[in-house]
């Protein structure tokens, strides 16, 4: 299988990209050739997620332009006061650097991770799952403020009833896949550090050699989970 | 054999990269709150956001996600399906205007 794999591979070297995803697709073996498995499914699981949290924004496009009723304005519903002045959306913009900051240092975990480095790859995946831990936090406190001021996912204060469900829906989904990402994030940053990735030790539940790949696939999850925020600041918060 | 191959395909970029990629995406965010915070309106904000929306999510996907460095045929199988969501987007777009509209006519302008 190895020598059969890399053969081809090395055959299609000098092909141009479009000619080497042509015979890739067509080889009649395994289409994504020295991607692992272990990534490649990541990835695909990523895309059906990528279709259930368009589903979401979708179905609050829909609400938004169908409703005769004005929609409540995000900018005076999310503005907090802050030492006397009334900042508009400042506590979503805090929660946006931060997922952003916890996305770079997981990146810098992937590449130390890459590098064998196990207590930089364990001390930067943790400060990741702090990050994580405190955008819940910040998500916690917004929720409950919005239900003190009166916001149900069957009405609200200030105009369209949609507004409520729509929020709840899709900021509750995203803080359930930042929760378990931290949860993942925790796990493997003690596999990190216990040093199964230098020993391959095997997994609890695959069985399979630990490898410092799996810091990666971890890491392609949290970048996801940024990117789906980016999607719904720019759609939710800010439209 | 995963040993072989997974070192074939390791992912090895210069911590700078990242940290200019993290930088970007900071000025980027601030742009769009900016947008919020100076109030624009229309046109040109949806036009401000959705830049710094593509820009962003494009960052994030082709450097911290190593996209830019995959092979193409698994960029295409994971980003070509995404298409199917631009015709929904449309589809139910028009729905949408549609339900409204007819709203509008059979119970007034004046509530739902």
């Amino acid at each position: 299988m190895t020598d059969a794999t890399s053969a081809s591979v090395g055959a299609n070297a000098n092909l141009s990209a479009w000619r080497r995803l042509a015979t890739d697709w067509g080889s009649d073996q395994r289409a994504f050739k020295d991607v692992s498995w272990g990534k490649a499914m990541m990835w695909i699981f990523l895309l059906s997620d990528t279709f259930v949290f368009s589903c979401f924004l979708i179905a609050y496009m829909t609400a938004r332009i169908s409703t005769t009723e004005p929609w409540p304005n995000p900018s005076e519903v999310f503005a907090l006061e802050i030492a006397g002045k009334k900042l508009p959306l400042i506590l979503i913009a805090i929660m946006t650097f931060d997922l952003i900051s916890s996305s770079g240092t997981m990146a810098m975990a992937v590449n130390f991770a890459y590098r064998r480095d196990r207590r930089k790859t364990a001390a930067l995946m943790l400060l990741t799952a702090a990050f994580g831990a405190t955008f819940v936090g910040m998500q916690a406190f917004e929720w409950s403020k919005l239900i003190l001021e009166g916001v149900r996912p069957w009405g609200n204060p200030w105009g369209a009833a949609q507004f409520g469900s729509c929020f709840f829906m899709i900021t509750g989904f995203h803080g359930t896949h930042v929760t378990i990402g931290v949860i993942f994030l925790l796990i493997t940053a003690r596999k990190v550090w216990r040093g199964d990735f230098d020993t391959e030790r095997r997994g609890f539940f695959t069985s399979r050699r630990g490898q410092y790949e799996a810091v990666e696939i971890m890491g392609l999850y949290w970048h996801f989970v940024d990117l789906v925020w980016v999607f719904i600041f720019a759609l939710f918060y800010l439209w | 054999m995963d040993q072989t191959k997974s070192h074939a395909s390791t992912q090895q970029h210069p911590i700078k990269l990242y940290l200019i990629v993290w930088g970007w995406l900071f000025v980027l965010s601030t742009f769009s709150y900016l947008v919020d915070y100076f109030g624009f309106q229309g046109y040109l904000r949806w036009m401000l956001i959705l830049l710094f929306m593509i820009l962003k999510a494009g960052l994030i996907v082709a450097i911290f996600m190593h996209m830019a460095w995959e092979r193409l045929a698994l960029l295409y199988a994971i980003l070509v399906p995404t298409l199917a969501v631009m015709v929904f987007i449309a589809i139910m777009a028009v729905e949408a205007n549609y339900t409204l509209l007819t709203r509008l006519i059979f119970f007034g302008s004046s509530g739902t």
